[in-house]
């Protein structure tokens, strides 16, 4: 008997989604459909307003990763401008920034992603959350997890004005320099934050490596995607969040192309499906070839297994050593396990705090002029950062009188949607058979896009939970013939 | 043991800054969960559409409803709440005013789909295609909610009794508006729950505020050099402060930025838009024509200025067709 299984609504996610899976006459999966409901149309209402007040309206995109849009949009101001900024601007931008990906990535390793493994995948669902992560891990982990997240979000408030919806950014610089006497506490900040960001290493080790069947979920095929892989790098192809040029590996991790973000459009296309409102990019040079993997297929990934994958070493060194052992223990680069993504984004957070503490140390932030005035004449810009889920790139162009008359933006989740729909599709069809479903197999097919943290952190900023399920199997004819439910 | 008193949360056309912005109570998070029983909160939280709808008409105590009314789908979920709840609180901009989301009201849904889907430069070469309602695929049908024209506040579709403003609100507002309705110290119904003062009367840079304010020009953000210490407005720099209410600590301008207005107007304003303006001409001093036309090209886009989170709510509104892109 064929029928159809809707998961609706899915939570834990900034914004909403649906999963619409198909069986066949087997009860076995035909095909799982990833939708993303949600559009509010950014690109068409940035057109007419002033341009410096781009990065104040595009953080509304989204408010879990505001910092990210903020920047980009601001780097596409410099360039839209002109402008180079000072240098104390730019570190003070790329400090923030970093103070940004450290507490979102650590947020996600608690909140969301993480209590899959430390309470287990299968374990009672009740548990399954962020209060079974402090049980198990106990309650000084959750409250320093509160402290750090605080301190940080204290940082982006003092320079930004607000930590949702920072204010702080300009073309050519930011509005407010860093004072001697919020250095000294900004370095203190720095030591527990490094010290923090190891700390979550360790766990991640103990937790998820010291247990060899979550080795084996991570490298099951279920979970595995072989993809183009992109991601920002510096000039000797080290990761990088906030400046760079954009670089893609092959599925076999050989480089396709480098570029700077103002070629995107020589390099990257969008395909739109009737069923989503989501767009999928994928690389121009080889083209759409549907939900497919391998090298002949344009579907890349970001985000942190992209970001690890795209580049050459990490530029800190407690990080770099980390990136040494994550290829040694599975099997060399690049790797093609989407739960890696978990290990990758820990790596993340010990560069993002190394990399903190090296600006704030660095006398040079204290440098009062941070802004360049702009004296051009504005016509185009283009900026990109790697926002906590991946490449993220802001394109305006401008009137004289510095009036957007264009804008275009490819955001981060927007990059992964193809191997997301991927993933979630191979998993149900892993998962599900002959009709069977249980607590245990959902969430193991929810894993598979959580890994990616869809920019659905703010899913899991505060209460415990996970995500509720409700699923329907309906026969050909439209008829309810099975509810399944996981309860709260 | 007396039953807690059960609240919800949702969110509609928003960016989940105001989700944060409940997370953002950090310590205090933890008193909230105390005294209420959160019995419905998709972003967090596992109870779903009928756990809500099988609760008794008025079985909540009150409903958190941040995002503004974008698609079908947020207009049934508000109706379900409103009649579920007690208490409605329209939580944050989007929801109290349309906020940014609400910008979209210039334009409306075949131009923002032309656009999206058809000639931003990076959709593919014979693109084209653009999401449905409904839609067969070979294995099936699959159904997405309806993308509306026009973008609407929450008190457009239901009722709603209080109104927390801001982009998103502080901590310290949520915690006092929590604080309040666990007390049963509810002001009136339809009460902004925010400094019943404009921003100014908060503003560390206030007493730099002249007594009489006469500007002879004004400046965009991006050219001119801010003096941290002194009125933003003083120094020509537009600051909708004196039109906007308070509450929020002057947070923009501890950045050195000026207001932007996500707070609303004040209790005796409607219009925010309209009494910015009103406001701004009266502290101008100009005299000729052609002075005051200088001074307004520091002001490009009148209504993304002075309307940045009320479109919705203003009495400005769309009466002809929408731009096209080209």
């Amino acid at each position: 008997m064929r029928s159809q299984v809707v998961i609706n609504p899915i939570s834990r996610l900034e914004g909403h989604g649906k999963v619409t899976i198909f069986l066949d006459d087997n009860g076995d999966v035909s095909r799982a459909y990833f939708q993303v409901p949600e559009l509010r149309g950014f690109e068409n209402f940035l057109v007419g307003r002033p341009a410096e007040d781009a990065p104040q309206i595009t953080s509304r995109i989204c408010g879990v990763c505001p910092t990210a849009h903020h920047t980009a949009s601001v780097k596409a101001l410099d360039d839209l401008f002109r402008v180079d900024p000072p240098p104390a601007a730019k570190m003070i931008r790329e400090m923030l920034y970093s103070a940004f990906m450290l507490e979102d990535h650590a947020l996600h390793l608690f909140f969301l992603g993480g209590p899959d493994f430390v309470v287990g995948p299968r374990a009672p669902k009740g548990e399954r959350n962020v209060l079974g992560v402090i049980q198990r891990a106990g309650l000084e982990i959750g409250k320093r997890v509160i402290e750090v997240r605080k301190e940080f979000r204290g940082v982006l408030t003092e320079l930004g004005g607000k930590v949702i919806h920072p204010a702080h950014g300009l073309p050519g610089g930011v509005a407010k320099a860093v004072t001697p006497e919020m250095q000294s506490r900004l370095e203190g900040i720095a030591d527990r934050g490094l010290e923090f960001a190891l700390f979550c290493m360790e766990l991640f080790e103990d937790v998820v490596l010291g247990n060899a069947d979550y080795v084996k979920l991570i490298t099951s095929d279920a979970y595995t995607h072989r993809t183009h892989y992109m991601g920002l790098v510096d000039d000797k192809n080290r990761e990088n969040f906030y400046d760079g040029e954009l670089r893609v590996v092959d599925p076999a991790g050989r480089q396709v192309v480098k570029f700077p973000a103002r070629a995107y459009l020589e390099h990257i296309a969008e395909h739109a499906e009737p069923w989503t409102y989501v767009k999928f990019p994928f690389l121009k040079s080889i083209g759409w070839k549907g939900f497919v993997d391998g090298a002949d297929s344009g579907v890349f990934s970001v985000a942190p297994l992209a970001r690890l994958n795209a580049c050459d070493d990490m530029a800190t060194p407690r990080a770099a050593e980390l990136y040494e052992k994550y290829f040694e223990t599975l099997g060399g680069k690049p790797v093609h396990h989407t739960l890696a993504n978990h290990w990758a984004r820990v790596i993340e957070i010990v560069y993002a705090a190394e990399r903190f503490r090296e600006l704030v140390r660095d006398p040079a932030i204290l440098d009062p002029m941070v802004r360049t005035l702009p004296t051009a004449t504005p016509q185009e810009g283009i900026g990109v950062v790697e926002a906590p889920r991946g490449v993220l790139i802001h394109h305006y162009k401008s009137d004289e009188n510095s009036v957007l008359t264009f804008a275009n933006l490819l955001v981060a989740t927007q990059h992964n949607a193809a191997r997301i729909a991927m993933s979630v599709d191979k998993a149900a069809r892993s998962m599900i058979h002959r009709g069977e479903i249980d607590d245990g197999i959902l969430n193991q097919i929810e894993m598979a896009f959580r890994a990616y943290d869809p920019c659905h952190a703010c899913a899991t900023h505060s209460l415990p939970g996970h995500m509720p399920l409700l699923v329907h199997v309906f026969d050909v004819g439209g008829d309810l013939v099975q509810e399944f439910r996981r309860d709260g | 043991m007396a039953e807690k008193p059960k609240v919800a949360f949702y969110w509609c056309a928003s960016c989940g800054g105001c989700e944060e912005a409940v997370v953002d109570l950090a310590d205090g998070i933890l008193e909230v969960v105390g005294a209420v029983d959160i019995v419905f909160w998709p972003v967090a939280l596992d109870f779903k559409v009928p756990d809500v709808e099988a609760l008794p008409d008025g079985g909540l105590a009150a409903s958190f409803i941040n995002g503004a009314i974008r698609l079908s789908e947020q207009e049934e979920m508000a109706r379900l709440l409103r009649r579920k709840s007690k208490y409605v609180i329209a939580f944050g901009s989007c929801s109290h005013m349309g906020g940014v989301p609400g910008l979209a009201n210039l334009w409306d849904k075949k131009s923002i789909f032309d656009w999206y889907y058809h000639k931003a430069p990076s959709v593919e070469d014979g693109g084209g295609r653009e999401p449905r309602e409904s839609v067969e695929v070979p294995e099936g049908r699959l159904e997405l909610p309806a993308f509306w024209d026009t973008v609407k506040t929450l008190d457009q579709v239901i009722p709603v009794d209080y109104y927390l403003p801001g982009c998103p609100p502080t901590p310290k507002l949520v915690a006092n508006a929590v604080g309040a309705l666990l007390r049963g110290e509810l002001p009136p119904k339809g009460a902004v729950l925010a400094s019943p003062r404009a921003l100014c009367h908060e503003c560390p840079l206030n007493d730099t505020k002249p007594e009489k304010l006469l500007l002879k020009d004004l400046k965009r953000i991006h050219l001119t050099t801010v003096d941290p210490t002194k009125c933003l407005l003083a120094q020509g720099i537009l600051c909708l402060g004196p039109a906007t209410r308070g509450g929020c600590e002057a947070l923009c301008i501890q950045a050195n930025m000026p207001c932007t207005g996500c707070f609303g107007p004040t209790d005796e304003v409607r219009d925010q838009g309209g009494k910015a303006i009103s406001y701004l001409s009266s502290i101008l001093d100009f005299d000729e024509a052609s002075e005051i036309e200088r001074a307004l090209e520091a002001i490009p886009d009148p209504v993304g200025t002075f309307y940045r989170y009320s479109l919705p709510r203003a009495y400005l509104r769309r009466t002809r067709e929408v731009k096209r892109h080209a």
